[in-house]
């Protein structure tokens, strides 16, 4: 019986192969996407946990300095108390125009780290004296190697396949010099056993933090925000490809009811029958599922190496751009596929269980007024839910759900706003035709209206995404002008070298500016201070958003400082507040600064301020030069050619705002690419809803046929309906669409990034995106009206010899 | 694995005293050669000498505590040089090693550090004498009055070391051949201090006293190629006299060498052969057959004695690792010492 | 005896009651007729007898097993061993050809007997069309491919529900013609709907449903 069952039941498919396409393309792309975002988060987060581990961070409590480093006689001294600690120094060198991560560690005292092990058990493993000892070496990737190769002024290179990307390892000996911070520590790994009757940290070191790994900021925090993001995204993707799957299966039980009803009058029991018909979604979730993992393993291939630049650039977190095939990957997007079909196919599921044996064989549609009220109901509360979340919660998370209630809540109630807009347009309504065409486009509403739900989403989301990225990359560029002031910046080998170069420009240029700053620690991460020279280009151009009176005045007379709004966000602090930079030393805020594309807290006093503050801050090494544009060329040759200076140690302004800007481009590229998937998968939900109405349109069609319209007036009749229902949606996300621009700029960006965004409109894209919502529907509606067209009229006429 | 594993190479050259590695034993690779004519001068010969390979500060002391039972102590700072020249900072290639332990009958503590030489972290001053490394230290204001402190996550102890006696010289005025090639070592001793203190251990503190022995020892082509460990005896007898003997272990044969102390300091240096050593016990010890009964005669000297260590299980598991416990006299002679045991 | 309906009440949820108080018998090999005015109940009648539909009151009993007291997969089991229905509206599976329908309900049952549907569909004079698919099959025929598929089980008992009533008066003749006469040969007892006493007339016994009564 069983097997005659399954025959009878796929033989379905063999009559409806668009159908069977349909549905495995919408599972395959809902598990497609999720899955790629899915892949990529994974890879990240893997490449942090591997990063961690071959560095040994976050496993041992670490000693820092709020004032800054940790003197090496500090060090000592603990040591001498019996304080096992191990030191580290961190930095950042730049080299060939790349920043590189220099990662100096005692390497007699540091803990357990692969890429060590891997050298010593090599083929010829490295005398240690070489290691310990001038001139070192330089443990690095293969990859980062090749841009040492030819460098000049470093120690020989040795590459492991146990470190991160972008990162040089090495004892702190090398380093130190490397970095040119002779005698400084970034900070103590405490180790595993410690001895008895230690001096407390407080009495002998008041100036020093201890921290617990958790408190430590490390990648994986930082990016937490960025991964969320994508995966709303993925969320959203794989929400509208369950439409998909919700309409077709709807669909093809529907039709399927007359021969469910038959094989049980034949003897077959219904139990039997549901789990026959469960066998075979999953089982079409399964095969959906596989070709949705092959979608989004290339997918993620193709957007991975974009998502590390952008990690890197962003919070310079070490992501390698390689993909690998993980099994629990392939499980848990398997595991989606199943569960998002059953879900999607649920209802239909039950409906059909539920079925009197006896009822009647027809199509019934899906979806009535009734259930559109239920519907507009639920949507209301949880648009009000939205409301209660946004004056009450605070936080990533609590942003993100405000955006899911507000988004599920706008979508359940588009049929019923759509219905009362029809209603109030038939009314107006003039001859029976017409009236006609808005009754019947009424009575079609719940059957399209979850494709039309898929679609106000993807607009909204498209809408929202576009309008917060244009937003942000006008704010950007605006920024970037207002930040890159100079017309040419040079960068010098050592102090010496730079204060040549600083003498011998003087009398040739309108100013000088030194970029100078040092590394402290904040209650909330890291901060970096700057020191600037009192220049009227920094009272004219640096963008403050929050200022006290004379804010520049009193930073030049050595009373306030300034702050970036990631830190001022962070801590709560504006213009008044105190900022505590040192156990010592605290200064009023004066004002905050935008300041884009990086997570970091910032804070600028002028230049004298900075040696009271931070009296080890290293010489500038990198200058901005104000002159006149038109010199700007010929000066950077001869900075060149008079010092021996390689091409990119002397920049001009444009070449550096056209670096920045490309990061900020490969920051959104992901985002894009996503966003117009998520369009084209609607457009799908859309065709999939017109060609399952099809069938059932055919009995509504037919009596207005035999009226006396052509088989064209009523093609076009059907192509006209699905223009205006698109439209009518389109004209709705746009409300929706800003709002969600709004809460990604003003909620989730202060939450992810720390910076809160103006917004800007953009009508001409809401016009492109409404033409390209019209042609979707028109191409999707194009298929059924040309069929319509092209019916043989006896088609028609076998509705009335059929019609019970 | 760790990386204190992989720092174990850089003890190649204390390993190679410890556990003869082959090829190294003769060359001294641009550092300096110990010196048949060398004269010592103090404090100065208390303090480093860098420009030789490796060097020791070896304490060990014998003690009774308040509870009648025997414990032993150790205490050692090895130098160890990465390349013959000198640098400042952490790229000074002076390493430093620490070794402390505290031995009873039935229990053996150790612990160990390691620093780089040139922050401060580690090193010995000859005047005030210090050798220090973290808070483990041995100094005073000279070299007769020591205080002397180690401490680990289980167990420390403070002791004060007062010498009763003057340095004594091994080998030919403190040339002290290490094979029949001629590899040699500078090595004197202040075997003679009185000892009192407080030992901390898991299960109480304990008042100690007692005696100890301090070597001195620096060179830079410990071993002959063939050599591969060596066994070491330093013994206070009851009658006032002292022994510290040695055997090398080797392809071509045991190279021993032995000086006798009178109570009053002075020495006589015995030759090759003259004491015989005869292993009569063994234990199984961290995986090997340690000997920890010995028979040692010394015809010239009247003296047949039992060697037997105090806890056969006093094994250092240290980066390299080797046994040094204390020890029980017996025989034609009573008293105690040490035992140190390496390359098995 | 094959059927017995024992004092049979019927009413559909909220709407008055159809069947009042029904007692029919039918015995092996026999043929019954049911007739009735439009909503006297006879289509129900038939449906509570092939188990598809539940009873208020009374007792149908089907070849020694009681209805009341039977669950779904039950009454499916009755469906697929004892009776076979055919339908005014053929209710055929569009999906499967003219010879997967003919033999579906015997595979179903267990008692597929590819001789006897070939017997059945060259007796019924579907010889050539047995690749094609209903939609491509004027109502006599599927029909046709109906009474094939109810008698590949040959089943005990089959319920007819105005097999004619959707055919033209040429194909009607075909089909009773052919339905009966397979009865006959098979032995089958049949209870057949209809409102058309000619076709009443052909049968060994009548009943007449009348207010929810047999008359």
């Amino acid at each position: 019986m069983t097997a005659t069952v399954i025959r009878t039941l796929l033989s379905h498919w063999r009559s409806h192969r668009l159908q069977l396409i349909t549905l495995l393309t919408g599972i395959a792309l809902a598990t497609g996407l999720w899955s790629a975002v899915q892949a990529i988060n994974t890879e990240a987060r893997a490449s942090y946990a591997r990063a961690s581990a071959q560095l040994a961070l976050g496993q041992f409590d670490e000693i820092q300095n709020s004032d800054g480093f940790i003197p090496i006689e500090t060090y000592v001294a603990l040591r001498r108390d019996g304080w096992q600690v191990a030191a580290v120094l961190d930095g950042t060198l730049r080299i060939k125009g790349r920043s590189v991560r220099i990662m100096g560690v005692d390497m007699v005292s540091y803990p357990a780290l692969p890429a060590v092990t891997e050298a010593e058990q090599s083929q010829a493993p490295p005398d240690p004296a070489d290691i310990l000892t001038d001139p070192g070496r330089l443990l690095m990737t293969a990859d980062l190697a090749m841009l040492f190769d030819g460098a000049e002024g470093f120690p020989p290179v040795l590459t492991s396949t146990a470190l991160p990307p972008d990162l040089v390892l090495t004892d702190i000996g090398v380093a130190e010099r490397l970095l040119d911070r002779p005698g400084q520590i970034s900070r103590l790994v405490i180790l595993p056993d410690q001895p008895q009757g230690r001096t407390p940290l407080a009495d002998l070191a008041p100036e020093l933090l201890r921290s617990s790994p958790s408190a430590q900021t490390d990648t994986a925090q930082l990016t937490d925000s960025f991964h969320l993001n994508l995966a709303a995204f993925g969320l959203l993707s794989f929400a509208v490809g369950l439409f998909i799957v919700h309409g077709t299966v709807g669909l093809a039980f529907a039709q399927r009811r007359g021969i469910i009803r038959t094989l049980r009058a034949l003897g077959v029991p219904m139990h039997r029958l549901i789990w026959l018909i469960l066998t075979e979604l999953v089982l079409l979730a399964l095969i959906g599922g596989l070709i949705g993992l092959l979608i989004g393993f290339f997918l993620a291939g193709a957007l991975l190496p974009d998502v590390a630049a952008t990690l890197r650039g962003l919070y310079g977190a070490p992501v390698e751009g390689q993909l690998s095939l993980r099994p629990a990957w392939v499980a848990s997007g398997l595991a989606m596929a199943v569960g998002g079909t059953l879900a999607a196919s649920g209802h239909a599921l039950w409906k059909l269980s539920q079925m009197p044996l006896l009822s009647g064989a027809g199509l019934q549609a899906w979806g009535n007024a009734a259930a559109h009220r239920v519907m507009g109901g639920v949507g209301l509360l949880l648009l009000v839910g939205a409301g209660l979340i946004y004056l009450s919660a605070q936080g990533l998370l609590a942003g993100f759900a405000m955006l899911g209630a507000l988004l599920t809540g706008a979508a359940l109630l588009l049929p019923l706003v759509l219905s009362a807009l029809l209603a109030v347009l038939g009314r107006h309504a003039k001859g029976p035709i017409s009236t006609w065409v808005w009754a019947d486009m009424r009575a079609q509403l719940p059957g399209l209206s979850l494709a039309l739900m898929a679609l106000l989403l993807a607009l909204a989301a498209n809408i929202g995404v576009g309008t917060m990225v244009s937003s942000f990359r006008l704010t950007f560029l605006g920024w970037l002008d207002q930040r890159l002031t100079s017309e040419l910046y040079f960068s010098a080998e050592d102090a010496e070298q730079a204060a040549l170069i600083t003498d011998w420009l003087n009398p040739q240029v309108d100013a000088i500016l030194p970029i100078r700053n040092t590394e402290l620690s904040h209650e909330t991460g890291p901060l970096f201070l700057y020191g600037v020279v009192d220049d009227q280009t920094y009272r004219e151009k640096w963008p403050l958003i929050a200022r006290s009176p004379d804010a520049w005045d009193r930073v030049m007379q050595g009373e306030a400082i300034l702050i970036n709004e990631q830190l001022a966000r962070r801590a709560d602090l504006w213009p008044g507040d105190i900022l505590h930079l040192t156990s010592l030393q605290s200064r009023v805020i004066a004002g905050v600064y935008s300041d884009y594309g990086n997570p970091t807290g910032q804070a600028i006093v002028s230049m004298r301020q900075l040696d009271v503050l931070a009296p080890d801050t290293p010489p500038a090494l990198r200058f901005g030069i104000r002159l006149p544009e038109v010199r700007a060329a010929e000066m950077a040759q001869k900075l060149r050619d008079q010092f021996d200076l390689p091409t990119q140690a002397v920049i001009r302004q444009h070449a550096l705002k056209a670096q920045s800007v490309a990061i900020f481009e490969k920051t959104f590229v992901v985002t894009s690419a996503l966003n117009v998937l998520t369009l084209g998968v609607a457009g799908f939900a859309i065709l999939t809803s017109l060609l399952t109405l099809w069938t059932q349109r055919l009995p509504q069609v037919a009596p207005v046929w035999a009226l006396g319209l052509t088989r064209r007036h009523l093609a076009g009749l059907e192509l006209l309906r699905s223009l205006l229902l698109a439209a009518l949606t389109a004209v709705l996300a746009l409300p929706l669409g800003l709002i969600l621009a709004w809460v990604l700029l003003a909620v989730i960006n202060v939450q992810a990034f720390g910076w809160r965004l103006p917004m800007f409109l953009f009508p001409g894209d809401w016009l492109r995106l409404f033409a390209l919502t019209l042609v979707a529907a028109a191409l999707a509606a194009a298929l059924p009206a040309l069929r319509l067209m092209r019916l043989p009229p006896v088609h028609l006429l076998r509705v009335f010899a059929n019609e019970r | 694995m760790s990386v204190r594993v992989f720092l174990l190479a850089l003890w190649l050259p204390v390993t190679a005293w410890a556990q003869g590695y082959a090829g190294l034993g003769g060359s001294a690779e641009g550092f300096d050669t110990p010196d048949p004519d060398y004269v010592f001068s103090f404090p100065r010969d208390h303090g480093p000498h860098p420009s030789f390979r490796i060097e020791w500060w070896y304490l060990t002391a014998n003690l009774t505590g308040a509870d009648g039972q025997d414990y032993g102590v150790q205490w050692t700072l090895f130098r160890s040089a990465l390349k013959p020249k000198e640098q400042e900072g952490w790229q000074s290639p002076q390493i430093w090693m620490g070794h402390a332990a505290i031995t009873t009958p039935d229990q053996h503590f150790f612990d160990e550090r390691l620093s780089r030489g040139g922050i401060g972290q580690a090193g010995v001053s000859a005047q005030p004498f210090e050798a220090w490394i973290d808070e483990w230290h041995m100094r005073g204001d000279n070299f007769d009055q020591l205080e002397l402190s180690a401490n680990s996550d289980t167990f420390s102890y403070d002791l004060q070391l007062s010498a009763t006696g003057p340095l004594v010289f091994h080998g030919q005025k403190g040339y002290s051949v290490k094979s029949a090639d001629g590899q040699a070592s500078h090595y004197y001793s202040q075997p003679s201090y009185d000892v009192q203190g407080v030992l901390r251990l898991p299960s109480g503190d304990v008042t100690v006293t007692g005696n100890a022995w301090l070597d001195r020892e620096w060179s830079s082509q410990p071993l002959a190629s063939d050599q591969s460990g060596w066994d070491w005896f330093s013994l206070s007898l009851n009658d006032g006299h002292k022994l510290m003997a040695f055997r090398l272990r080797g392809g071509r044969g045991d190279f021993t060498a032995a000086t006798w102390i009178y109570p009053d300091g002075t020495t006589a240096t015995l030759p090759d052969g003259a004491a015989q050593f005869e292993v009569l016990d063994t234990d199984e010890v961290a995986g090997r057959n340690v000997p920890t009964r010995w028979r040692i005669t010394l015809p010239a000297r009247g003296i047949d004695v039992e060697v037997a260590a105090m806890n056969p299980q006093a094994w250092m598991g240290t980066r390299f690792e080797y046994w040094e416990g204390p020890v029980r006299v017996s025989g034609s002679h009573a008293g105690r010492g040490y035992l140190e045991m390496t390359g098995y | 005896m094959l059927l017995t309906i024992d004092h049979v009440q019927k009413t559909y949820p909220g709407g008055r009651p159809v069947l009042k108080d029904v007692s029919l018998v039918l015995d092996h090999g026999q043929t019954l007729a049911l007739t009735g005015e439009s909503g006297s109940g006879k289509s129900t009648l038939l449906h509570l007898a092939a188990a598809l539909d539940g009873f208020d009151g009374g007792e149908i009993t089907l070849d020694g097993t009681p209805l009341s007291g039977l669950e779904d997969a039950g009454r499916a089991a009755l469906r697929r061993q004892t009776l076979s229905l055919v339908f005014q509206q053929f209710n055929l599976i569009p999906s499967l050809t003219v010879a997967q329908n003919l033999s579906i309900h015997a595979q179903i049952a267990g008692r597929h007997d590819p001789e006897w549907e070939a017997h059945l569909a060259q007796h019924l004079g579907l010889g050539d069309l047995l690749d094609r698919f209903p939609e491509n099959l004027s109502g006599g025929q599927q029909q046709r491919v109906a009474i094939g598929r109810a008698m590949a089980t040959r089943p005990a008992l089959l319920l007819a529900d105005e097999p004619t009533g959707n055919l033209d008066e040429t194909a009607s003749a075909t089909v009773l013609d052919l339905m009966l006469g397979l009865v006959a040969d098979t032995g089958t007892a049949l209870l057949l709907v209809t409102h058309s006493l000619d076709i009443a007339a052909r049968l060994d016994r009548r009943a007449h449903l009348s207010g929810g009564q047999v008359t």
